[in-house]
């Protein structure tokens, strides 16, 4: 389907949705086209590709709200399916909040390239796939001989998405994304284990790519830092956590700042806009227009207008993710309901420069497990890492937890890094907590 | 694209999943509504009607896959039809429902994997789809089988009603009935959100060694979620019952447990203390505390893992590994439990499969790619997410048999440790052994007595040494009755998994320090 077809179509569903009975209606088609190559010791080990479409609706019909998805999006089959979500949608109860949102917020559209959609992809050859699997395989494999397995692969994305709002939205976007890695398992002759370690990263533009020897070698150097770990005393320590890492604790602070979670009493963070509510190296900046970001759009999923917004400013709360319908319940005014790409105001140091000034501590560098309370702000997370004494790498460590509560924790974060990690919508520096928590022996 | 090998299993907590958007039905669908029910009394033509094939259809496709050689191949056709309706501020004001439809082609050769799906059920559409999953080989055609034999399947899922047949106006009375007594229950509560989903999935499997199966899949949740407030302080928590059932399951006893449970979960934890951070003895709770089980030696026998070298039991086979009172099997045939299955994605018979017999490890479990690679049996475990997925080994019902002790004598032989009851998620690290689970509350053992509740507490190990340190284990089995959603390679699918009150000696407890 080209972008007209698809925006015929969506425009179709919405006619068909309101002669069933809907007032509002809101439709999303999309395409998408995968391929991945996996190559294992010399072979290759998977090949897949496929095309998949998807049809969603949000059907807003007396008051009354109800959501459908089908990734059946021929028209005769799409009339009956329209036909019976209309229909169901009469037995729910009446929710006056429910609505698209207010059309003023699909103005003031950025009209930028956000780059984001690389015209290179329709060069890339399957012959190309495989070279690169093959090629960071090879690679991996050659660099040290504890290496029981390694496994590499390539996958790239292109996805077009059309949006049309019955009050007056229309959008289409298109874009891809490139993936490579190598992920590498080695014999632990002190242990007995098989420590593994991966990197995978994904991009916007193929050229941003790293080489195939840089995350060949990354690979199998963080399986190998892992030999021979073992768990510390439990107590306090202080704690650099890696850029690729600091996922988990942002995960477990975005939650509460959702309007949902604000609206049914379960987020520690209600009431406390414009209060402080970490240490004042916590700048947060929700950034949609970020030039080729994993997260970057121009419109948000309910049609909405993509804005830069500050979210922590020196550790004092600015926003909140408000969607339109727990905003009306709430009776503030929307933002966006999900985040795209998180920013930090970062540092001067790099990691190796804050573990240099470490006198006993504790970089995490993965997560195993662990989960947060979003009403209290409670967190515990399994962690595996390195022991840093004296600015120096000492050895592995694992099997340990960290724990505490977010409201605590956010003021012990003294310093954040240089490095944002570019490959993932967080893009996290390291960052520096003092005093943290572990569990161990 | 995920390819971090992360292994996690999810509890469907409300906050747990992403819902979905999806309900009616299977009329609700196109491609060709099923007259008959397609359910014990279905016929295989039914099946064949509903997804527009026939035999020479499959067999041409096959022949397509085969094109360039490989060992094997199979085509899975899918048709699965999700619902899910919601109560929050105490009315039933969402609904939401997803129709998926399509059909995933694989051809292995040796142990490569050629795949790729369509969600055009015609034949050039899979013929295309066939040719590229042919790709993965490089020799002369293979022939396609002669003919396809149908193979019978137990049911290990009877259910009264499908799915497809019960109407959204039937359902909306349960969580209206658990929402008010939820209310009615403690003053404390002042949110309760409920969620309940239904499932039908139909799937037709056909291989090249001519085998062809078709299977009716029900699945069900309710879930139940309550915040509390006292003194200005709040708590949350859950209680979820489900699995392959029917409407019936949501007896009044079950509704009543899932106000009375939800509530009582909650507002015990305005009493929870933090345990002292570090290594403890640690009793679970008899029923969902299996999830160590799931990740302690489940991820770690998955046999994949094993041809590949990449997980600490690849080297343990025959090998003592627990006390001989420690028996851990993998059971696709537990009766409407959630990983229930009456065949696997891959066309081949389910079973109960023993991990570790009297403590010593006896069985990986297999799909038909590493069942070859051993050169021994498939034991029913090659499943996938849907037909987007090629399949590899997966958990069904993971849990241990009952052993000598007993609940009380358990508890009793506690100083100072832990009794964990409820949990959200895990995770395991398969090369190392790490793994870890979360405990969403619990209670203290000090001097043999149940205390002080905890809550919101990883607890981390390693497997192959956890299962040394399972001390005593008791005779009150339960498996759990919500059952989760085990993820890996980025796809999930539904598990569940049980245990006896069982004793460990020692593991790591997060907390505070003194």
């Amino acid at each position: 389907m080209n972008r007209k077809q698809r925006l015929e179509l969506a425009r179709w569903a919405v006619s068909q949705a309101q002669k069933y009975g809907a007032g509002e209606v809101g439709v999303d088609i999309s395409n998408k086209r995968e391929i991945e190559v996996e190559f294992r010791e010399g072979k290759l080990e998977q090949l897949k590709e496929s095309t998949q479409n998807s049809l969603g609706l949000d059907i807003y019909a007396n008051s009354r709200y109800s959501s459908h998805s089908t990734n059946d999006i021929r028209k005769e089959s799409l009339e009956k399916f329209i036909g019976e979500a209309v229909a169901m949608t009469k037995y729910l109860t009446e929710d006056p909040y429910r609505s698209l949102p207010d059309p003023k917020y699909y103005q003031g559209q950025k009209e930028i390239d956000l780059q984001v959609n690389d015209p290179y992809y329709e060069k890339v050859t399957s012959e190309k796939r495989v070279k690169i699997a093959k090629e960071l395989e090879k690679i991996a494999s050659a660099q040290s001989d504890k290496i029981i397995s390694s496994t590499s692969g390539y996958g790239d994305t292109y996805f077009e998405a059309t949006k049309v709002n019955s009050n007056g939205f229309e959008g289409d976007r298109q874009g891809t994304y490139f993936s490579a890695g190598a992920d590498v398992s080695v014999k632990d002759e002190i242990t007995g284990g098989r420590p593994d370690g991966w990197d995978w990263r994904t991009v916007r533009f193929y050229k941003d790519l790293p080489s195939e020897e840089t995350l060949a070698k990354n690979a199998v150097k963080r399986a190998l830092q892992r030999i021979g770990q073992t768990k510390l005393e439990s107590g306090l320590y202080d704690m650099i956590i890696e850029n690729r890492s600091g996922w988990r604790i942002f995960y477990s602070l975005y939650t509460p700042m959702k309007a949902s979670a604000l609206q049914q009493k379960s987020s520690f963070l209600e009431g406390k806009l414009g209060q402080k509510i970490g240490s004042d190296k916590l700048t947060v900046i929700d950034d949609p227009l970020v030039k080729s970001g994993i997260g970057s759009r121009l419109y948000d999923g309910e049609g909405m207008a993509a804005k830069r917004r500050v979210m922590m400013d020196k550790g004092i709360l600015r926003s909140y993710y408000i969607d339109t319908y727990y905003g009306k319940k709430l009776e503030m005014e929307p933002t966006t309901g999900d985040a795209t790409n998180v920013v930090l105001d970062y540092g001067k140091r790099s990691l190796d420069e804050m573990v240099k000034g470490i006198k006993k501590g504790i970089l995490v560098n993965s997560f195993i497990g662990g989960n947060s309370n979003s009403t209290t702000g409670d967190f515990s997370f399994g962690i595996g890492g390195l022991y840093i004494e004296d600015g120096e790498i000492i050895k592995p460590v694992g099997e340990m937890n960290i724990s505490g509560n977010l409201a605590d924790f956010l003021n012990k974060l003294v310093e954040v890094g240089n490095d944002p990690y570019l490959y993932s919508s967080l893009r996290l520096p390291c960052m520096y907590f003092k005093d943290v928590q572990f569990s161990g022996i | 694209m995920n390819k971090i090998k992360r292994r996690e299993f999810l509890k469907l907590s409300a906050k747990g999943v992403a819902f979905a958007t999806i309900p009616i039905v299977f009329k609700a669908n196109p491609v060709a509504a099923f007259l008959t029910p397609p359910q014990e009394d279905a016929q295989l033509s039914d099946y064949y009607k509903h997804f527009g094939v026939d035999e020479k259809v499959i067999r041409d496709v096959m022949a397509a896959a085969l094109e360039k050689g490989g060992d094997y191949c199979d085509v899975f056709f899918q048709h699965r039809i999700s619902n899910w309706i919601g109560l929050e501020d105490k009315a039933v004001n969402r609904a939401y429902s997803d129709v998926d439809f399509g059909v995933g082609i694989r051809v292995v050769e040796e142990e490569q994997t050629g795949y790729s799906f369509t969600e055009e059920i015609t034949p050039k559409a899979m013929k295309l789809a066939a040719k590229t999953a042919a790709n993965i080989a490089n020799q002369s055609k293979t022939a396609p089988p002669e003919e396809l034999k149908l193979h019978n399947t137990p049911n290990y899922y009877p259910i009264q009603t499908m799915w497809e047949d019960v109407r959204i106006d039937q359902k909306i009375p349960y969580l209206e009935k658990i929402n008010d007594k939820v209310f009615k229950n403690d003053s404390r509560i002042i949110k309760c959100k409920i969620w309940f989903s239904d499932q039908s999935t139909y799937i037709l499997v056909a291989n090249s060694q001519g085998r062809l199966v078709y299977d009716y899949q029900p699945m069900t949740y309710l879930v139940t979620s309550c915040n509390a407030e006292q003194n200005g302080k709040r708590e949350e928590n859950y209680f979820s019952l489900g699995g392959r059932q029917g409407i019936e399951y949501f007896s009044p006893k079950n509704v009543d447990r899932l106000a009375d449970e939800a509530v009582h979960r909650t507002v015990v934890l305005f009493d929870a203390v933090q345990p002292e951070a570090g290594e403890m003895e640690v009793v679970l709770a008899a029923g969902s505390s299996g999830i160590l089980l799931h990740e302690a030696i489940g991820h770690g026998m998955e046999a994949d893992f094993n041809r590949k070298e990449l997980s600490i039991f690849s080297d343990k086979m025959n090998q003592k590994v627990a006390e001989e009172f420690v028996t851990i099997v993998d059971d696709g045939t537990f009766p409407n439990a959630r990983g229930a299955i009456n065949v696997d994605d891959e066309g081949n018979d389910t079973e109960k499969t023993v991990l570790v017999e009297n403590g010593i490890l006896r069985s990986y479990l297999h799909d038909y790619i590493s069942a070859k690679h051993y050169k021994v049996k498939p034991t029913g475990n090659g499943r996938r997410e849907s037909f987007r997925y090629n399949p590899i080994p997966r958990m069904r019902n993971t849990y241990m048999i009952n052993g000598p002790h007993t609940k009380e004598e358990i508890i009793k032989s506690v100083k100072k440790g832990l009794y964990t009851e409820a949990f959200t998620n895990g995770q395991v690290d398969i090369g190392v052994g790490d793994f870890s689970f979360y405990v969403k509350s619990g209670y203290m053992i000090e001097n043999g007595k149940l205390t002080q509740p905890v809550k919101d507490i990883n607890i981390i190990g390693n497997g192959p040494e956890v299962l040394k340190k399972i001390v005593m284990v008791a005779n009150d089995f339960g498996l759990e009755e919500g059952g989760g959603t085990c993820g890996k390679y980025g796809q999930g699918v539904p598990v569940s998994d049980g245990l006896p009150t069982t004793k460990v000696s020692a593991i790591t407890v997060s907390g505070v320090s003194s």
